[in-house]
């Protein structure tokens, strides 16, 4: 049996004092025996997807089937996403904390009879070295968690999600339970205040002083304040949010109530992505089971504070992430931004009062209270506190979340933590913010990933998406990618937005085509100039970023495109053509057998010809052969 | 009072009133498609984006829902302000063509013709979404919505079929700054037929 299943066995009461939690925490801790084996699970999307539900059913089925039980005690335990998502599924054996990566139900046989029976690593299932091919047996052995500093992610991966006792015995509701008998409401705040956090969103505003402000506005305008999370994260290649929710979601409450209760809110709301359902769902059960146990609700913990929270559903509209969109939506409209000449703080949803703050903000919040506000301050650089997590995606040989003090430099993300490019070199640019972020050259590799330097290269934090680029990326075709996706993201309610973004993707779609001039760049800028001008809400002012980026650091691969009629790195189809290199042809076919539209001809082991009228340039044949010997110009 | 700049004049404003307001007050001229005294401004069509000034520091804002506030320095012509309006009406023009109204507001700022493919000829909405907010805080029945969202977006009937909640009580059509809402009323009125025939 495992720690989830201490439920049935531990008398869920409802907790009347801080004692009773301190009690509760030390009751589980002393059902845990360190020395025990356990099999951890990663159950994040990533690993989901990649099979890790099947891994479990057999690690199940084998110790159900072994005759070891006088050993292994905790059985199975599943967790949310562990972060190292291109290597799942995951897969730890506890207590010597072996770490598998990429396990298939196949291998669970030896697991369990080499590891768990015997203490003894499966050599080909550990994590080898990118450089040295070294076999590496720990998680603390791997550069990909060493050189991190998980604070938010921390329980992630060691914490069954749907499992509130979990979550008490590594200190779960403790910062709550400091907060509500040993400090005020005011020393909450200021604690929140010291330490200097700024909202993770991505405008990066400090949270201490929006709180602060809505405590105020609330005073004056005697009217009841709201807490809501904005977990509507919806960036191409983005899942922080997402991962947070659903590996850690009583993180997320605590966070919430702490700041109910800094603030004098009674009620609070989640704003989650329908897309999230496994969030949504992990979220619901930390209610209820929080609910059950008397952290959440009335009379918390007996202290007389009161406070519950709802979960709302964003429908699957991007903009519905941006305040006003978001309390539009939670109040049952059309998910329109309004404009916000008074801040949410003093008008936000239903007209009252609001703070709102994404996912890992307020899962920082319990941190800060627990470890004071000095430690948090003592992480990242001055005025960027803290630690970030960024979802590291696209041409990177270790894709996944990553969490590390602001400041840290865009080469130590990328190419120490993230392994470098596939197959080596430099990264040609990284996206950073999502799709209204900007594209930072290699040149910048050095420049600190904080809230200021990123917004001094035209970019922005956002809320922490990083897609790397190399060579092989063309910034036309990235740029009228995010285009695409803003145009049909915008709720339309603004001109400059509505019509804007999709004439700056024409033009753009004209440049793809070997079409347009030097005018048309001036044009391109003049446009995206008044589009940040003149749109509404952030969604507008921010979605000519990529342009204007692309266009002030790879001007070059821009005027490549309209006058010689060229893509450099060989992407946007109607200016490049396949060939076939006669000399590293070894005429196996196979590219010719893939082709759907047999453009490719030859004989037997003879060079190949590929006839360019018939070819449609999907590059496929480029994509199978073995000997490199399709060239795109 | 509330005292400030517009232009370089001096301006006084009541407690509450928004830039637009005390332009207007003062014969300043703005120009504004999606604002109108009968419903709240919603702060869509940003033709009456105004620039504030101070020292080195500029931003632009739409004056329809900005409010007016004690030493605020507010310019209405600007580089800027021209850039955002110059594009709106090239855009306007090329997406509702039909619109004498655009057409005649673009040339008085100067903007006579459009770089862009115009996809529909007879189109004269202009999304201001005035019927919309009228028919909804005026009137009180929502009987129209914009529907969809993005360039997709459009003005009807919810799911774009005919209601009972209209009242053909006319106040669209007559807040519709083109005339786009008199050859669309028909749409939304529904049922019509069906109760002529069930009185018969």
């Amino acid at each position: 049996m495992g720690i989830a299943n201490l439920a049935e066995k531990i008398d869920a009461k409802r907790l009347e004092s801080s004692d009773d939690l301190v009690q509760l925490r030390r009751e589980i801790q002393m059902r845990q025996d360190p020395s025990q084996v356990q099999i951890v699970v990663c159950h994040g999307t990533g690993c989901l997807v990649s099979g890790s539900p099947a891994v479990t059913r057999a690690f199940k089925k084998v110790l159900g089937e072994t005759d070891i039980e006088a050993k292994v005690m905790p059985g199975v335990k599943t967790t949310g996403c562990q972060g190292f998502c291109s290597r799942g599924p995951l897969v730890t054996i506890m207590p010597q904390g072996i770490f598998y990566e990429r396990v298939s139900p196949k291998d669970v046989e030896d697991i369990v009879e080499q590891t768990v029976k015997n203490g003894k690593p499966v050599e080909r299932l550990l994590y080898k070295d990118v450089n040295t091919g070294e076999p590496l047996q720990t998680m603390d052995e791997i550069p990909f968690y060493n050189l991190q500093t998980r604070n938010v992610l921390k329980n992630i991966g060691t914490i069954d999600p749907t499992d509130i006792y979990d979550y008490i015995a590594v200190g779960g509701y403790q910062a709550l339970a400091k907060a509500l008998t040993t400090m005020t409401p005011e020393q909450v705040l200021e604690e929140v205040e010291k330490s200097g956090i700024r909202g993770r969103g991505g405008a990066g505003f400090p949270a201490g002083r929006k709180w602060r402000g809505a405590v105020q506005a609330k005073e004056r305008k005697n009217q009841p304040l709201y807490v809501v999370v904005n977990g509507d994260e919806g960036d191409p290649g983005a899942f922080m949010d997402g991962s947070v929710m659903e590996g850690d979601p009583h993180a997320v409450l605590e966070g919430l109530i702490l700041g109910a209760y800094a603030m004098g809110s009674e009620k609070g709301y989640m704003y989650v992505r329908a897309e999230y359902p496994l969030a949504i769902q992990h979220l619901e059960m930390a209610m209820a089971a929080a609910r059950e146990l008397g952290l959440l609700g009335d009379n918390i913990l007996n202290t007389g504070f009161c406070f519950d929270a709802q979960i709302n559903r964003g429908a699957g509209a991007f903009v519905c992430g941006e305040s006003t969109a978001l309390f539009t939506s939670i109040e049952g409209k059309a998910g329109e931004p309004r404009p916000k000449y008074v801040r949410s703080v003093e008008e936000g949803l239903w007209g009252c009062p609001t703070v709102l703050n994404n996912v890992e903000t307020w899962a920082n919040i319990p941190k800060i209270i627990d470890k004071g506000a000095e430690w948090y301050a003592s992480i990242g650089s001055p005025n960027n506190t803290g630690t970030k997590v960024f979802s590291l995606v696209g041409k990177v040989n270790n894709v996944g979340l990553v969490e590390v003090p602001l400041g840290t430099s865009l080469s130590t993300i990328i190419e120490d933590i993230g392994g470098g490019i596939p197959g080596g070199g430099e990264f040609k640019a990284v996206q950073t913010g999502g799709p209204s972020g900007g594209c930072i050259p290699y040149k910048h590799k050095d420049a600190p990933v904080d809230y200021d330097s990123l917004t001094k290269l035209g970019s922005m934090m956002g809320s922490g998406g990083m897609i790397v680029m190399d060579k092989r990326d063309c910034v036309v075709d990235v740029a009228r990618y995010f285009l695409k996706f803003l145009e049909e993201e915008s709720c339309g309610k603004c001109n400059p937005c509505r019509l804007g973004l999709t004439r700056m993707r024409e033009i753009l779609d004209d440049f793809s085509k070997g079409c347009g001039s030097e005018q048309d760049i001036e044009d391109l800028m003049s446009l995206a100039t008044s589009i940040q001008d003149g749109a509404l809400c952030a969604l507008g002012t921010s979605a000519p970023n990529p342009v204007l980026t692309t266009l002030h650091f790879f001007k070059d691969e821009y005027l490549a495109h309209i006058k010689d009629q060229k893509c450099p790195a060989g992407v946007c189809k109607d200016l490049i053509t396949y060939s076939i290199d006669p000399d590293a042809c070894t005429g196996c076919g196979a590219c010719a057998k893939q082709c759907p539209n047999n453009a490719i001809t030859g004989e037997k082991k003879e060079p190949h010809t590929i006839d360019t009228d018939a070819c449609i340039r999907c590059g496929i044949c480029e994509e199978t052969c073995k000997f490199n010997a399709v060239l795109v110009s | 009072m509330l005292k400030f700049r517009i232009n370089d004049i001096d301006v006084e404003a009541e407690p509450g009133w928004t830039v637009l307001e005390t332009a207007r007050e003062y014969g300043i001229e703005i120009p504004t498609l999606c604002f109108h005294e009968a419903v709240q401004a919603s702060g869509a069509c940003r033709l009456c984006m105004v620039e504030l000034r101070e020292g080195d520091w500029t931003k632009l804002v739409a004056s329809c829902v900005y409010p007016a506030k004690d030493g605020l320095n507010v310019y209405t012509e600007s580089e800027r302000i021209t850039n955002v309006r110059r594009w709106i009406f090239e855009m306007l023009l090329s997406e509702c063509p039909a619109s004498q109204e655009i057409r005649d507001m673009a040339a008085k700022y100067g903007v006579t013709s459009t770089r862009f493919a115009i996809k529909d000829p007879e189109q004269d909405c202009i999304m201001c979404g005035l019927c919309t907010r009228v028919c909804a805080e005026v009137v009180g029945v929502h009987a129209i919505a914009t529907q969809s969202r993005g360039v997709y977006k459009k003005i009807g009937s919810p799911f774009m079929k005919p209601n009972e909640a209209c009242v053909a009580c006319g106040s669209c059509v007559s807040v519709c700054p083109t005339g786009a809402m008199a050859r669309r009323i028909d749409l939304v009125r529904g049922k019509m037929e069906e109760d002529q025939t069930n009185a018969a």
